[in-house]
């Protein structure tokens, strides 16, 4: 059958591929940094600083895309900088989703004063800027992972509650939760057995977007120093980095940024591909 | 009377809101470890200038008292000291806010120029290959936050065609005839257009980088309405009558497909005025956002909370003003 779903099937399909590939692809080299990686990430030496990538003239075997001013090698410092990014992402991510999607879903089915005190924090929640409040908690905790972690679970369970307290109340008056509870289910063990199943699809979309919003995030704070220590490498710091020494050595700041740019895009293209996998008028 | 009810209603949820925030920004920054105090002081203070300084700041007082006092000077219009500054926070947040304006307004122009147009466009132009690139334009813009355009911007406009300002917001060396905070605007009452161009090409960028991702919102949701809207049967008619596509669209469909983009832009809008922080001190520029990280960088207690709560404060007001104009707009509401 060729009609407009088949065409929009295929596309969203070459996303997913593409995105996934790149993501998986990322996440193996993060794991095996320690053994691939050209350079130690850390090591600095002044007489090789802001050395070109390899295919410029006056490149330094090695190291192939190039040294920072200190030296240090730009590729290994990408590759153990894809550790921190997927660290943030995925615990930060699930984090968020657990009690995000809870909120949500507790707000939603259960209504009554649940949904009050949720639905009236949302509110409170929404009217702080996202970015200063990060750096308002990053301030308070001082700086590290830890604190980047919680800082991106305290700012962002709003976007999964919001969006599941939604769907949990379209869910909670269909007919079937009504038979569920005419069967003699508590309204806790519905809430469980038969909303969650249902509202599953619209969480995993939301927490393959939020491992990338985690990742901008991170990289966010550490452009404005208030990630990891300073030493450590992570994306955000190596642009910071790169971007006062933009005029003199380009590539300082550049590959670290279409790293952070391909894996944020592949995140949310891996959720926007999933969005329509899971649509059941395109499926 | 139905809307002067829900008016009311709506003025009680801002009220609560903004208390909430109040009370949210106050106790989180008091959980902050470290003195303040001891930063501001020379090396060689002795512990009676400590002492004497925490009194002035109200510091040795208990937190729940420190909120009454704290709240009390808000609301009489007294946000208190900058630490680092040295000067009433009111002041120093009043200084910097026309220019966070200014950025976030010509964004907001920007956006719903870019946006508006290209949704026009791919109506014109739907089910071709016009359509297709908007849509995927659309989808790449959607897919990136605006730190990672204002970074390529930087990269693309400030350093392989450096042809725009990518720090700061006005050339430091120009004399300033101003009187106000709001450069951009007074610069066209005074016609300086020397300076209202310097002023423009440092804004360009970061304007643009917190555009984009909103363009992108605009144009999907407005064209998605607009085809909706050209499918209904009045707008058949105005086209047998013979009017042309352009008149069609812009005259006919338009007016009643804006609606539900109006109400989004506000919401967004609130989005792109928090941008303005990591965007700010990305081309820095000397607003409140940039402000904010230094005041955070600093532990200027006193700073932070005025700022956060300027924030908090213009971001409901957005959202209260979308509504009421939504109410004012929408003929259905406006009857109720």
């Amino acid at each position: 059958m060729l009609d407009g779903r088949s065409l929009i099937k295929r596309r969203a399909g070459a996303r997913l591929w593409l995105a996934g590939l790149w993501l998986g692809g990322l996440f193996a080299a993060a794991l095996a940094a320690p053994l691939i990686a050209p350079q130690d990430p850390l090591a600095q030496d002044l007489f090789l600083g802001r050395m070109p990538p390899f295919w410029m003239a006056g490149a330094e075997p090695g190291y192939y895309l190039g040294t920072d001013s200190l030296g240090r090698d730009v590729l290994s410092r990408i590759l153990y900088g894809a550790r921190i990014a997927f660290l943030v992402a995925i615990v930060a991510g699930s984090l968020t989703c657990l009690i995000g999607a809870g909120l949500g879903l507790a707000a939603g089915f259960l209504r009554g004063w649940v949904d009050l005190a949720v639905s009236r924090l949302i509110d409170i929640w929404m009217a702080f800027p996202p970015v200063l409040f990060a750096i308002l908690l990053i301030a308070v905790m001082g700086p590290g992972l830890f604190s980047i972690i919680l800082a991106i679970v305290v700012i962002d369970w709003t976007r999964f509650a919001r969006v599941v307290r939604a769907e949990a109340m379209a869910q909670g008056a269909m007919d079937y939760v009504a038979s569920a509870e005419v069967a003699g289910r508590s309204r806790l063990s519905t809430m469980i057995v038969e909303i969650l199943p249902n509202v599953l699809p619209t969480i995993v979309v939301l927490l393959t977007l939020e491992m990338g919003i985690a990742v901008i995030v991170e990289a966010i704070l550490s452009f404005v120093n208030l990630s990891v220590s300073t030493d450590d490498p992570t994306w955000g710091g190596m642009i910071a980095e790169g971007r006062t020494s933009i005029h003199q050595a380009w590539w300082v700041i550049v590959f670290p940024l279409i790293t952070l740019f391909l894996t944020v895009l592949s995140f949310s293209q891996l959720g926007e591909g999933l969005k329509d996998r899971f649509d059941p008028v395109l499926r | 009377m139905q809307i002067f009810r829900t008016l009311l209603l709506r003025l009680a949820t801002t009220a609560v809101t903004l208390v909430g925030a109040a009370v949210i920004v106050f106790f989180v920054i008091r959980v902050v470890p470290g003195n303040p105090i001891a930063m501001m002081l020379p090396p060689g203070a002795t512990e009676d200038d400590i002492r004497r300084l925490t009194a002035l700041y109200g510091f040795d007082k208990s937190i729940p008292e420190q909120f009454v006092i704290w709240a009390g000077g808000v609301l009489s219009g007294d946000f208190g000291m900058s630490i680092t500054a040295r000067q009433p926070v009111l002041d120093l947040v009043l200084g910097r806010l026309p220019a966070t304006l200014e950025l976030s307004l010509m964004a907001l122009v920007i956006a719903v120029f870019i946006g508006g147009v290209s949704a026009l466009t791919g109506t014109r132009e739907r089910g071709t290959r016009i359509e297709a690139a908007i849509d995927v334009s659309n989808g790449m813009a959607l897919s990136v936050p605006d730190f990672l355009w204002g970074l390529i911007l930087v990269l693309v406009f400030g350093v392989a065609f450096p042809i725009f300002h990518i720090s700061g917001r006005i050339t430091p060396s120009l004399d300033l005839p101003f009187a106000t905070n709001f450069y951009l605007i007074e610069s066209v009452i005074r016609l300086r257009f020397d300076l209202w161009l310097d002023l423009v090409s440092h804004m360009l960028l970061p304007a643009l980088a917190l555009a984009i991702p909103l363009a992108a919102i605009i144009s999907q949701l407005l064209k998605q309405s607009l085809k909706e809207t050209m499918h209904l049967d009045y707008v058949t008619l105005s086209r047998t009558k013979g009017y042309g596509e352009t008149h069609v669209i812009t005259r006919e469909a338009l007016p009643n497909a804006i609606l539900p983009t109006l109400t989004l832009v506000g919401v967004q809008f609130t989005f792109l005025i928090g941008g303005t922080v990591i965007i700010e001190r990305l081309f820095s520029y000397e607003g409140l956002g940039n402000m904010a990280i230094d005041a955070v960088i600093n532990r200027d207690l006193p700073l932070i909370q005025g700022i956060v709560l300027l924030f908090a404060l213009i971001f409901t007001g957005v959202n209260l003003a979308v509504d009421l104009l939504y109410a004012v707009l929408n003929p259905r509401l406006r009857h109720a």
